[in-house]
Formats: C-alpha cells, structure tokens, sequence
C-alpha cells in the first residue's frame, strides 16, 4: 500500500468520504448510535419515509400538511372584487419546496429523460441526418437537432442486436457464399430437368473445397434509399459547400459523382471529430485557396472523364464477399470453361444440353372414308329379353349387324341393378329387389309356367304381326314400329286400356301428355304406327327415341296396375342399416334351464353368468379403483354385431319375453325365417318386405297382441290371420312387381298370372287389409280387434280361404283340430322353436277341447280389452292407471280360475314335467 | 368370582316401540338411517324429504323440490349431503344444512332406488318402470290390490344410472342398461355394484373385477342388499321367499319364508351383526329370521296395513319401520330411553 502511495498518488481512486484525521490526544468519537441517527430535511425537521425512498409528502408534522392543525383552508377571496386574480392551484401549490429540488418528485431542473437518454447511436439515421444537413441551406442546421431528437433505438434494433445482428450487415440468415448455382441435396427430389451431367459442377466442388465449411457471411445490406424529393431549384446532384471542408478545412478531396462504394461514403459522412485538429477557416473550390492554406493545389479542379465511371458494373459494389477477400486465383474461374457452341447468353442456372433433343414424328390423320357423314344416327333400341328376343333378331338382320349381346340395354331400360352388374359389382344382398324372391320355390315354378305359356302366346301372336307387317310394308325401315308391334300385344292383351287414360303419367308437360294421349287413343284404334304418328316431328332423334320408350313404357305400366295402389306404396329412402344391430356379446340364456334349476334350488353355477363387463374409467376413478381393463375403451358389455332378424336375436328376446309371468309363450316366439323358402310365408316376412325400422318394441308388441289371448285363440283366428297375411303378402307383390317393372324388366306376367295364384279373394277384401297393413305395426290390437269383429264372420272367410288353401300347400289343421295340434303346426310354420315345449296339459286340453272353444270368445273379449286398458294405461296418469290395474287384476283372477288348464302363460312357460298337481292348484 | 361371568346373551331384536312418527307428507314411501344412525330420513309420497331423530322425534328439516313423490332417498358418507329420486324422474343432490338443491340429474324414467357410493362421489339410481306398473309401491290408502305387473320387456329402457357429483356433467357417468326390466334396488359397496331388477335377476358390477355377475331368482326381485361382511346377498323377490346368495359363487346359503311379499317392492335387509334376516311383509309384520338356522324368529306385528319399508340401525338394534303415512321406532326390550320417556 505504502509503496503504491508513493508511486502515484494521483492514480489512486477513492471512495466514500474519508474519516477526520485524528488529533493528537483526541480520544476518537464514540459511532453516533443508530436510533440516533435521524434523517432530516435541510430546514432540520424529521423526516419520515414513505414506503420506498421517495415518494409521499412529507409535511413535518407527521403526515399532516404544513400546520399542526393540518390543512390551512385559503382565506376568502371575493370573487367580485378580484375576479382577475383567482388563480387555479395546481399540484405544485400543495408541494414542498424539496419536491421541487433535483431529487424531489417534480423536479424543475432540465434534465435529460430516459426517452432521450441515448445509449447507442442509430448510426443510419445519423447518417441521414447528416446527409440532410450536408444538403440543408444553412448547413450544419441539424446539429441542433441532435440535442432534441431522440436518440434512442426502437425495439426492432434491439433484437435485431440481441440475435447477433451487426450495424452494417444485412437482415437474414447468414449464407455461406454469395448464392450462385444451388446445388441440388440429394435428398431432395428434383422437379423438372435435371441438369445434364458434367456441367459445371468441378468448378463448384473447388469452391467447396476452397471455402472452410464454418465461413458464412452476413448478407448484404440494403442502403436507404433517400426518398427526399427535390425541392430546389439546384442542378441535379449539386451539393453546397460541405461544412465539414469548409468548416474544417478537410483535404481537397474531389466529389465522386458514383462514390467509390461505402468507403467513400464512410469518408464522405465520416465522423466530424476526426478533422477536430484542424484549423478553422473556410475553404473550398467555390472559395479557393485562402491566405492561411498552406495545400494550393487543385485549385481549378479539372473534370476528367476519367473519374467517372464508364462501365455499367455489377450494382454491387465490391465482390459481394463481405469482410472476405478471397483470394485472386479462385475467383472467377469458372468462367474459363464456358460452353462455346452457345452463342447468348446463358441464363443462370441453366446450363446447355449435352445432348440433343430428339424430334418429334409427326403421323398424318386418319382418311376418312369417301361417303362418311358427319352426323351420329342413334337407332331405337329394343330391350332383349324373352319377349322379343325374335324381334331383335330379325331387327339386327335388317341392321345389318351381329346380333346383340343379351346384356346390352338402352339405357333408358337399365335399372340400378342391371347397371351393376354391368359394372362388376356384387349385388346387395340385404334388399331383394323383388317380391318374386319371396315368393316360395313352388309358387316360383308356378309362375314359371304360367309366363312360359304367356310368352308362347306372345310369341305366335309376334310371329303373325312380324309376317303381317313383312307383308305389308318393307318400306318402312324404321325398327320402331316394329318394336312396337310388341307392345301393342301386350296392350291389346291387357285387360283393361281404359284405365290408363284416367292416370296422367306425363302431368307435368301437358304437351307431352297431350301426345301420350293420342299415342293411347290411336293404340287403342289399334294402328301399328300409333307411336310414330303422335311424336313430335320436330324433336331430335334422340328425344323421340326416348319418348318412345316412356310412352310405350308407360302404356304397359299404368295399363295394368291400379294407379292407386302404385302410388301408395314406395321404395323404403334408406336401406335399412345394413340389417345389422349391436347386440350385446353375451346374453344371459337359456332361462328354461335357470328356471328347473331355481325350482331345484341348485343355485350357484347353473343360475349364474358371468360376463365381461367394462366400467367406465371415470367411474373407476370415482371408486377408488384401478381400471380393470386399462386399455380398452369399451364401455358397458362388450358388442358384437349381429344380424338383425338373425334367430339369436330372437332368442333372447325371447328368454326375456318368457319372463314376465302374465305371458304367454307358445305362440309369441318371432320365430325367425327359416333359410330355405320353401316354408310358408308368415307375417314376419311381410313386415320385412316392407322394409319398416322394425324396433324391437315393435316385435315385442306385436308378440304381446298375439299372446293376448294365449291359447284360447282358437285356429279359426289363426289360419284367418294367416290367410290375411298371405293376403296381403299378395298384393304386395303386385305392388312390388309393379313398381319393379319401370325399372325395366322386360319381360313380366300379365296380371291375370297373378291372379291365378292368388285369386281367393276379391279386390275389396284385399285392398281393406291393404290398409291395415299399411298401418304401422304395432298398431296390431287394431288389427285384432277387427279381426275379432269379423269373427262372425269367420265362417264365411272360412271357406275362401278353403279355396284359397287348395292352391296353396297343405299346411293348416281344421278348425276343430285340438290345441296342441294346432301348436305343432305353429312350430312348422315359423321354423325351430326355441325351449323345448313340453306340454303336460295336453291330455287335459285334448278331455275340454269343446269347452275352450265355448269359451273362447269371451277370452276374446276380455283379453281385447285387456290391451286396450294398457294402452289406455300408458298415456293416462299414475293415479288412473292404479284403478286400472285393479280391474286388470282382477280380470286376470277371474280369467284364471275360469281356465284352470293354466290359460295363463306362466304355467305355460314353466310348464315342464315335474310340476306337481299341488302346484297346479295353487295357480 | 367363583362364578363365572354370564354368557353375554344373544343379540335382542328390536320389538319394543320405542316412537311413532306421524310424518305429516302423506304415505312414506321409504324410511333410511343416515350413515350413523343417529338420524333418518323418510320420502314422502307429498313430494317432501324429512329429516328426523328418530329416537326424538323431533323434525329437523324438510327437503322440498321434487316434482313427484319420492321414493328412495341416501346420506353420504359425511352428513352432509343427500341424494333422493322420485316419480319426477329426477335424482336430486341436497345440501343437508341449507336444504337447497344442489344438483338435479334427469335422464331417468322414474327413479325407483338411489345411493351414494363409498365416497358420495358417485350416485347410482335404479330405474323404476314406472309406466306400465313396475314395482309398485304401496299406494296412499294402503290396502288396494295392485298387482305386481312387470314391465313389458325391453319397453322401457331400464337401468341403472352413475351420476358423478364432482364435475357438471349433465348425463350419467356410465348406463348400466343389462337389466331387462326396472331396476327396484341399487346397493353400493366399495366396488360392488349389487342391482335387483323385475326381470328376475341380481347383477353384481364388480369395477375392480371388471365383471358382472347376474343371477337369476327367477320371481322379480323386490330389494338386495349386501351382508355386512361383504359375503353374501340377500335377495328378496316377489315369491315371498328370500334368499341368501353366497356373492362369490351365487350359491343359495339359505331361504327365508312365511311372509307375504306378492305385489310390492318391500323392503328387506340384515339385523345390524349379521345375525338376522329382516323383511317387510304385506300382512303388517316385520318377520324375523335366524340368519344361519333359517328358522323364522320373530314375527313383529306393526299394524294393519303394508309394512313398506324398513330401515336397520348399523351398529344397534334399532329398527325403523314405515307404515301408511308414519314411522315407527322399535328398540330392544332391555332399552331404556336416556333422555326422558319418548
């Protein structure tokens, strides 16, 4: 320490304030104590801190304003003396005067503020600045500025520094070199040509070699454009006496019109502190040389071309290499190996082909043939089928040409199917497209016959009009009108032509239903080129063989359907979905079992199940529990889909339908369709064939109106049921197949085919249970309830459908028949039965057949109102319903004990072996 | 000293009537104990909750929201609070102090029976099905005949509902829809769920498991519940027969008759050591099984109309039962009331 006193006391740098020096003998001050030591202000009075160190009036008298008595109010100033002299106080009326000092809150000194407090200088706008005050009229002017404007630098240059960003470099991602070819990663695909080999790429690859991998350069940076317009009247570029040369007597450096790049500029707008040593004075050109200059040189600066520049050069001044020299031997050297065969310049990044292109050859069009017309003729075209599959023939004779593929339609005749299969595709399975798929393999061979018969007759009556018409006029070379011919067969062997007319088919375009009508007038006339006369000669070829298509089409249709019953019914909108349902995976089965086994009492294994069951992950959580099946999505029993009318399903409807004990179950079982078609058709089918959403509700009521009555429903009501439904299974299909036919299938029996088969009832009757199919389905206790008021007449029904039978196979029992015949009947008929029925009642049923049968209609009754009570129930109110389940119950006691044979379905249902007399009575 | 102490006697049952409650909320559809068993709740068919100290009598609060007439009711675990459902098709969360409704879950179709789970995060209700006469609860002038019509099968959605109580979840944690018919009897133990429906079958939910186990009674089932050590179920179904189902292997253990249960969902349930089996009857008695011997021990007459609920106290023997429109409170014969007579 000592011996850096001595060295160089005034190197030293103290701190703080330095103690007294002692006297001698002077004992040293006791520290002032802490508690003693007070802060005042300069007038010595206490003061007080407020939060942090600044802030907060203080006023002495300990947070109180200037007096011990806190604020002095101002005295009273009449303001009708002294109106001039009311003053607004503002807050510095209310300061002290510390708060006005430098370090008071409101200081009065100038000092600079944060905002112009500069930390850097933007070196740009300086520039600019200075340009302009290069420019400026009174140069030097802006130095003024300086001290006002801001200085301080905007966020964007701070980042921009933060990231690395150097004054005078460009804004972008630094690049290796200046970007020249880019050489293709080959990694990368390439688009486009690829640039034949052997290019130029050697000379890159010296580069690379050359340039170390870490050199990268900053990209250039964009010089302000100066915007400022000119203003003056001033020759271009002309520039006042730079006050810098004038002022400080700078070189006698001579103006670049084109600077020399930014070193001239650099020098031209260099830092004014660097000629500070100079001495004063003005000169320049305009001034020439004064008294006190020593240099005299130039003083008539002389203007040779050779300072400017004669040559455009690249816009870039110096090689683009920023703070890089490379060296002179690598630069440009791949100019040497320029493509001499290329007389042009050579775009960038384009190279020449090595190769040649190949020309193009060029075939000359195909001739066209001397007597080729250039106008497309389409021919009518006759639908292959069996019906005029002789017609074709001798058409495509005449034609000239082979004979058609079977498969090829107008396409006006395609239906939707016909065209998949023409695209390959396979046919939907679910939906069958017509009703003759539901009919039973005998009735198909039925009609088989019939059709063959129908189109042998066809066929002689087409054989005679062709000879005819052969005959008559070959001059006609028009197809159509021996197309037809066929038709106006088929009309003239309709039944009934006069119907067609009530039903207008072409409504929309009157003038087209106008021409139908005269095309159905003159056919009826029974002139052969009905359809021909009543076109429009003005329409194309085209239209009119369209035209023909729809008018013959719709002859055929509307002739021979109710026009009524078509428009009644339509194609279900929407497949039904698939005709799958989620059915849960495992179901608890086989409740016959379970049952024996309760009786038994053999609990335990026999009545248990045990499925896979997956909680919900949140209930989990909620239980405190780990998830059992952590992976697994599934909520609830696993699923599986299933068939939806498949028989499982119905199983275990049935399982649960068998439950309650109110029910019956011998007859309620929706059994399911068997696979072979052989069977009969049952009311299941009917309901499939319309293709209704069937819910399970609706099985389920239906099965319930059919259990109504469980057992006491005698065959007569069945086999009616059953003639009903073939009734209306009937009429569907000649609804079916009518509405099937506009899509196109040729050939179709008459109407009197049908009629054949299903000729065992008349038209009334039909089109009455028409309308209760039509109704929704489970609106079945209707139904019953109509049946029942037909139940007079029954005999009567009974005999039609005696006829009716006759055609049919033999399948129901006579109405006298005992029960338990007519129960083996119902299992042939609606395929395998699902718990094995054991029927020890039999032997008792078979003792009071007669007495059932007496009782039967009043079961009848009572069950019929039975169902209309529940029903009733549901919508009624709770307290309603009480009072109609007493009667219900009450109902249900009665109808018990009058029919001890156990006409209640529980007994039924659990009505195996071992039931023991005792039990039976106490049922 | 010599002596050796007497042999503590057998456990007593509840026979003595120690209080009757007349509720005042028409007939009582169903009498719970809270979680202690200091306190009980009853539902009312006038739509009201109450809150009572049975061994007081004293009415401590009515719990008034629902639209209908409720039929089952639950405390939590904490006291405070409760959950209730009813014939408005709504499982109701209550604040027991304040008596507001916390929360209202709808999406049943009647709600026949709730419960808390172990930590009342979670309500489960069974669906009653309570269109077409599902489990018919007695109505207000007892003593009509109202059969026991199940519901028409698969009708009615019926199942059991998981309301979560913590987040706003409007719709059920998970649906458990298995049962055939209406659910009459939803209990809750740690991991169980134990559900008796119409169709004539006990389901057992085991979320640690991940399994169902279904048994079938055969007869639909009125009321379950677990055995106080967790090993067994009782079943009661409408055969007036009530079983005792080992819970592993749904093996019978034992079968209680000689009461009338035909027509109603009553209720039945375990004596507070698992030593007796208590039911409801139809005839206006409580009957009173030995668990193990099966042997019927007591029939408790309560009056003349349905008995239609029970409630065990957990720890004593304390029963409450609910008869028309009030309830009653039965103790041992060796009690004594503590604080003055009543």
């Amino acid at each position: 320490m000592a011996a850096q006193d001595s060295d160089s006391d005034e190197d030293l740098v103290s701190y703080g304030t330095g103690l007294e020096p002692l006297e001698e003998g002077e004992r040293p001050k006791k520290p002032i104590p802490l508690q003693d030591q007070t802060v005042r202000d300069e007038k010595g009075r206490y003061k007080r801190f407020h939060g942090a160190f600044s802030g907060g009036f203080s006023a002495g008298y300990f947070n109180t304003v200037g007096s011990k008595e806190g604020w002095t109010p101002s005295s009273f100033v009449s303001s009708r003396q002294n109106r001039a002299d009311r003053s607004v106080l503002g807050p510095e009326d209310f300061m002290d005067e510390e708060d006005l000092s430098e370090f008071g809150i409101a200081p009065k000194a100038i000092v600079t503020t944060d905002d112009f407090a500069s930390k850097t200088k933007d070196r740009i706008r300086e520039k600019a600045r200075q340009l302009a005050a290069a420019t400026a009229p009174i140069p030097g002017a802006t130095l003024l500025d300086d001290l006002i404007t801001p200085a301080k630098l905007s966020v964007g240059f701070e980042l921009l520094r933060k990231m690395g960003w150097k004054e005078g470099q460009g804004i972008g991602p630094r690049v290796k070199r200046r970007p020249r070819r880019q050489k293709p990663d080959p990694g990368v695909k390439v688009y486009g040509c690829a640039l034949p080999p052997g290019g130029s790429e050697g000379s890159e690859d010296e580069d690379d070699d050359y340039l170390p991998e870490n050199v990268t350069f900053a990209p250039k940076d964009v010089t302000p454009v100066d915007f400022t317009p000119k203003d003056n009247v001033h020759g271009l570029a002309y520039k006042g006496l730079d006050p810098r040369q004038a002022l400080f007597g700078t070189s006698g450096e001579h103006f670049n019109l084109f600077g020399e790049g930014p070193e001239g500029a650099s020098n031209l707008l260099g830092d004014i502190g660097v000629n500070k040593g100079r001495k004063l004075g003005i000169s320049g050109q305009a001034f020439g040389v004064g008294a006190l200059e020593e240099e005299d040189d130039d003083i008539y600066a002389t203007e040779t071309l050779s300072k400017y520049d004669t040559v455009l050069k690249d816009e870039e001044p110096g090689d683009g290499l920023y703070g890089w020299t490379a060296p002179k031997q690598y630069k440009s050297q791949k100019e040497s190996e320029k493509d001499l065969r290329y007389v042009g310049k050579i775009l960038d990044g384009f190279s020449l082909a090595s190769k040649p292109l190949s020309s193009k050859k060029i075939y000359p069009p195909p001739e066209l043939p001397r007597d080729y017309r250039p106008v497309h003729y389409f021919r009518p075209v006759v639908a292959a089928s069996s019906e005029n599959s002789h017609l074709l023939q001798v058409l495509s004779e005449s034609a000239g040409k082979p004979m058609h593929d079977p498969g090829t339609h107008s396409r006006h005749q395609l239906n939707a199917s016909k065209r998949g299969e023409l695209l390959g595709e396979t046919p939907i399975k679910g939906s069958a497209t017509s009703v003759l798929e539901f009919l039973s393999q005998k009735d198909k061979e039925r009609i088989k016959e019939m059709k063959q018969a129908t189109d042998l007759k066809a066929a002689q009556v087409k054989a005679r009009s062709l000879a005819q018409h052969a005959s008559g006029s070959r001059a006609q070379p028009l197809p159509a009108d021996v197309g037809h011919c066929s038709w106006h067969v088929a009309l003239s062997g309709g039944t009934a032509t006069t119907r067609a007319s009530s039903f207008k088919p072409f409504a929309k375009d009157p003038e087209k239903q106008k021409r139908y009508e005269e095309f159905l007038v003159n056919m009826k006339r029974g002139r052969k080129d009905a359809l021909e006369q009543c076109l429009d000669p003005s329409m194309t070829e085209w239209e009119r063989g369209r035209e023909r298509d729809e008018f013959s089409r719709a002859a055929l249709l509307y002739v021979s359907s109710h026009s009524t019953l078509s428009s009644r019914f339509t194609h279900a909108k929407e497949e039904d979905d698939s005709d799958q349902v989620e059915v849960p995976r495992d179901q608890e089965n086989d409740v016959s079992d379970k049952q024996s086994a309760v009786k038994m009492k053999m609990f335990g294994t026999l009545t248990r199940d045990t499925f896979e069951w997956h909680p919900d992950k949140l209930l989990c959580k909620r239980f405190n529990v780990p998830d059992p099946y952590p992976d697994s999505t599934l909520v609830g029993l696993p699923k599986v889909k299933r068939d939806k009318y498949s028989v499982f399903n119905f199983l275990t409807l049935q399982e649960t339908a068998s439950l309650p004990p109110a029910q019956g179950s011998s007859e309620k079982v929706p059994q399911p369709r068997a696979p072979d078609k052989s069977r009969k058709p049952s009311r299941w089918d009917t309901s499939k064939q319309e293709k209704k959403e069937d819910s399970i509700s609706e099985f389920l009521s239906l099965a319930r109106s059919k259990v109504g009555p469980p057992k006491q429903e005698s065959s007569p009501s069945v086999k009616k049921e059953e003639e009903h439904v073939s009734e209306s299974l009937s009429d569907q299909m000649v609804n079916k197949e009518v509405d099937s036919q506009p899509e196109g299938e040729g050939s179709r029996p008459s109407m009197d085919l049908f009629k054949a088969i299903f000729a065992s009832s008349s038209d009334e009757k039909s089109s009455s249970s028409e309308d209760e199919q039509g109704d929704s389905e489970d609106d079945q206790a209707g139904v019953r309830e109509a049946d029942f008021k037909s139940s007079q007449e029954t005999d009567l029904v009974e005999t039609s459908s005696g006829a009716h039978d006759s055609k049919l196979p033999p399948q129901d029992p006579a109405p006298s028949f005992p029960i338990q015949k007519m129960q083996i009947d119902q299992r042939e008929e609606f395929g395998p039965r699902l718990p094995p029925v054991f029927c020890p009642n039999a032997r008792q049923k078979l003792e009071t057949p007669q007495k059932e049968k007496h009782k039967k209609n009043k079961e009848k009754h009572k069950t019929k109102k039975e169902h209309r009570r529940r029903k009733e129930k549901k919508k009624k109110h709770r307290k309603h319903k009480h009072k109609g389940k007493q009667k219900n119950k009450k109902s249900e006691k009665s109808s018990s004990s009058e029919s001890t044979d156990s006409s209640d379905s529980q007994s039924d249902d659990e009505g195996t072996a071992d039931l023991s007399p005792q039990e039976l009575l106490r049922r | 000293m010599a002596f050796p102490e007497p042999k503590p006697r057998g456990p007593e049952l509840p026979q003595k009537r120690l209080k009757t409650l007349d509720c005042g909320q028409g007939a009582v559809r169903a009498v719970r104990f809270n979680v202690d068993g200091n306190y009980c709740l009853t539902c009312g068919s006038d739509k009201t909750l109450k809150l009572w100290n049975p061994l007081r009598g004293t009415l401590l609060r009515t719990y008034s929201g629902h639209g209908y007439e409720v039929l089952d009711a639950a405390g939590s675990f904490d006291n405070s609070s409760l959950c209730s459902g009813g014939g408005d098709k709504a499982v109701v969360l209550w604040d027991v102090a304040s008596g507001q409704v916390v929360r209202k879950f709808r999406g049943h179709a009647g709600v026949n029976t709730v419960q808390f789970n172990e930590e009342a995060t979670v309500i489960l209700s069974g669906e009653s099905e309570a269109k077409a006469g599902g489990p018919e609860v007695p109505p207000l002038p007892p003593k009509s005949d109202l059969p026991f019509l199940p519901a028409p099968p698969g009708s009615i959605d019926s199942s059991i509902r998981c309301w979560d109580c913590r987040s706003r979840r409007p719709e059920p944690v998970q649906t458990l829809d298995e049962a055939r018919d209406g659910v009459s009897s939803v209990k809750v133990s740690d991991h169980e769920v134990l559900a008796g429906s119409v169709d004539g079958r006990v389901r057992r939910y085991d979320l640690r498991k991940g399994q169902l186990f279904s048994d079938y009674v055969g007869s639909p089932i009125t009321c379950t519940c677990f055995s106080r050590d967790g090993q067994c179920t009782l079943v009661s179904s409408l055969d007036s027969t009530l079983r005792l189902l080992d819970k592993d292997t749904g093996e019978l253990l034992g079968e209680y008759t000689g009461h009338k249960n035909r027509e109603y969902k009553l209720d039945c349930c375990l004596s507070e050591r698992d030593t007796h089996v208590v039911s409801c009857s139809e005839d206006g008695k409580v009957f009173f099984w030995d668990l193990v011997e099966g042997a019927l021990a007591l029939a408790l007459p309560v009056g003349p109309g349905v008995v239609q609920s029970l409630a065990y106290h957990p720890t004593e023997p304390c029963l409450l039962t609910a008869m028309g429109g009030s309830v009653q409170c039965w103790r041992e014969e060796a009690y004594e009331a503590e604080d003055g007579p009543g």
